[in-house]
């Protein structure tokens, strides 16, 4: 295509540009409406643009962060995961067991639960392709089993992680390099300019970087994006259906188990709360949405939900500086939802051809 | 033996695995009364009329989920609805009480339905939108608490009393199936809902105005959440917050039980009815065995797969 064109090299791409900005419309507009959402909110806070309230901030995004890329796999696969909440909650149960005692233990640790979560989500993968039943109805039976075995792990909630893990993961670089006596106690001269930067911030562009955009870029990455277009055309394609719906699965899985594992280092805990465990599903599908990716397959990135996310959280930041009484908080967040899918949906109305419309 | 199966239509094979499980649980869970208490509490009329009674919320709730997800759609604003319903019905109590709760449920249908049928907003989405605007304006409403207000004596009759032994309950929903059941065997509105369930595309070239359909599907999903609600909370003598939660999940998996296909077009009424007395026998045999909470949710996902890997398969995609 691009490649056999021969205009030249600095034109292309911006065309190339062009394209992507006109293929993913709802993903740089989800960019777009985050930075104005929290660019604002930082002028409003009292203490705005401080690596306090960046670090505050950033900690109760990751775990909503993480599930929602979670959700946007399966959804990017024309399915839906309404497990991702109970697997992340399972996780969280399995790492407030087994994350304490030494490094290599801990280590250990975070493996299983990472693999718990992963396995569990090839489960789903596993009774969607060859049990050939629908996403949206095996992922909810399954979400009450992850439930019911993260209840059998942690009846009553609590659990012991590790402090020092706890505190170097829930603050700054330079707090994390200073509790594990690392480069001079982070005063090394080099890691001064980054020093600020939030680890749990870190982590969550570390997985979506080295996890989601090379997976993307594999053939049963992008087999997942011809499922969710048209799953009869990439069969006939002879694409890997079975192994991306799989990969899909499994994906989910493992991103709820970092959400989970996530949450537990942050609580120190676990709980086996079913409302919260259905809030996070809930929310990863609203984030999804805002991040731009359809619920109809084929569209959008991890990333975008991952923005999705976070502007999610900044709209619950604003309570907290604008004096809004707290009981229309949920009211307003309802309200702004509803707008903001509402917004994306009004082209609905200009379309000529209504045949256009049914999908 | 092989020519009675084959005999057996495709939609009915759900309801008759359903129905047949349904005497598996009664058996193991009489089995298991047999063995430690030496009675059968199970079988008799007194525990199942109370099961009916119970499941007559559930099984209110199922009957307008099932005729959006006739639809290939889902209605994830019950919830709130039930909630909503149930505490303006009390709040405003009196005569007016249970036409308010009704009104309440038809607004929310009407709401999904437009934004569903003429902004093609996914209903996943919206009707989670438009179940946390009601819970935002219930929360605003009653300042987070549970409100003082008890229910009318209307809606504690219709819930909780009896008539010749039998809870009037079970006479509301059995109304609410047969009016639901004679629109979707009887009416043209009825047929064009499976119509439009299988290709809405198809439909609307047929002359069907699908758009109109969808909107009414919502609204009897919205009324059917709010009677369950008023009733529940005549059941309960007042609204409380999140009273709903409990009934969106059980609801979806009872209509998918009973044979109802996930994506739309396909699935009879007689079989969600199964599917909720289903679901309600298993929890209230798990509650006999003492089952702790965690084994509860591990048996009842277990269930779900297991009774959709003998029916709910579909076909291979190949083209």
């Amino acid at each position: 295509m691009s490649a056999i064109s021969a205009t030249p090299r600095g034109q292309r791409r911006a065309s190339a540009l062009e394209t992507s900005f006109k293929q993913n419309r709802g993903f740089y507009g989800a960019i777009v409406l985050f930075a104005l959402l929290y660019i604002t909110y930082n002028f409003l806070h009292p203490r705005g643009f401080t690596t306090n309230v960046l670090i505050a901030n950033a900690n109760e995004s990751v775990a909503l962060a993480f599930v929602a890329m979670a959700q946007a796999v399966p959804v990017l696969a024309g399915g839906l995961d309404l497990s991702v909440g109970a697997v992340m909650t399972l996780a969280a149960c399995i790492a407030s067991e087994l994350v304490n005692g030494d490094p290599l233990r801990m280590a250990f640790g975070c493996l299983v639960t990472l693999g718990a979560a992963t396995a569990f989500g090839f489960v789903n993968g596993a009774i969607v392709v060859y049990g050939r039943l629908q996403p949206i109805i095996v992922t909810l039976a399954t979400g009450a089993v992850a439930i019911g075995l993260a209840l059998l792990i942690r009846p009553k909630p609590g659990g012991d992680v590790d402090l020092d893990l706890n505190w170097a993961a829930t603050n700054s670089l330079r707090d994390l390099a200073e509790t594990y006596h690392l480069f001079e106690d982070g005063e090394a001269a080099w890691l001064q300019p980054i020093a600020w930067v939030p680890v749990p911030l870190l982590i969550l562009v570390l997985v979506a970087l080295l996890v989601w955009v090379p997976f993307k870029r594999t053939v049963t990455g992008r087999t997942i994006y011809a499922i969710g277009s048209a799953e009869g055309a990439a069969y006939m394609s002879g694409l890997p259906i079975n192994r991306a719906k799989l990969a899909a699965f499994t994906l989910a899985g493992f991103f709820a188990g970092c959400a989970g594992l996530y949450l537990a280092i942050q609580t120190g805990s676990g709980n086996a709360d079913i409302p919260q465990a259905g809030a996070y599903t809930l929310n990863s599908i609203a984030a999804v949405v805002l991040g731009g990716v359809s619920l109809l397959g084929g569209i959008g990135s991890a990333i975008g939900a991952l923005i999705g996310a976070l502007i999610l959280r900044s709209i619950s930041f604003y309570f907290r500086i604008l004096s809004i009484d707290p009981l229309l908080q949920p009211l307003v967040e309802g309200v702004v939802l509803l707008a903001a899918v509402s917004l994306g949906a009004v082209r609905a109305l200009r379309v000529k051809n209504r045949l256009e419309l049914f999908r | 033996m092989a020519s009675l199966i084959a005999r057996i239509k495709p939609d009915d094979f759900p309801i008759l695995v359903a129905s047949g499980f349904i005497l598996v649980i009664l058996l193991a869970g009489t089995g298991y009364t047999l063995a430690t208490l030496g009675t059968m509490p199970l079988l008799t009329p007194n525990y199942l009329l109370t099961q009916l009674q119970t499941g007559a919320f559930l099984g209110i709730v199922a009957a307008g989920m099932m005729t959006v997800i006739l639809l290939g759609h889902i209605d994830l604003s019950v919830p709130w609805t039930m909630t909503a319903a149930a505490m303006m019905a009390s709040t405003i109590g009196g005569p007016a009480a249970i036409p308010t709760g009704l009104a309440i449920g038809l607004c929310v249908g009407l709401v999904n339905g437009l934004g569903v049928a003429y902004l093609r907003i996914p209903s996943m989405i919206f009707t989670l939108g438009v179940d946390s605007v009601m819970r935002g304006l219930m929360v605003a409403h009653t300042g987070g608490f549970a409100p003082q207000d008890t229910a009318t004596d209307l809606m504690r009759y219709l819930a909780a009393d009896k008539i010749l032994g039998i809870p009037v309950a079970i006479f509301v929903w059995a109304a609410v199936s047969i009016v639901i059941a004679a629109i979707l065997s009887r009416t043209a509105f009825g047929k064009s809902i499976y119509a439009t369930g299988n290709r809405e595309a198809a439909a609307y070239l047929s002359g069907i105005r699908t758009r109109w359909v969808i909107v009414g599907a919502f609204v009897i999903s919205g009324l059917c959440a709010a009677s369950a609600g008023i009733l529940l909370a005549g059941y309960s003598n007042k609204a409380y917050q999140g009273m709903g939660n409990a009934y969106l999940l059980p609801a979806i998996a009872a209509v998918v039980i009973g044979g109802t296909h996930i994506l739309g077009g396909r699935g009879r009424f007689i079989g969600t009815v199964v599917g909720v007395i289903l679901i309600v026998l298993l929890n209230s045999v798990l509650s006999i065995m003492q089952m702790p909470e965690a084994g509860r949710q591990i048996i009842y996902g277990t269930v779900i797969i297991t009774m959709l890997l003998v029916y709910g398969r579909t076909a291979r995609v190949t083209s």
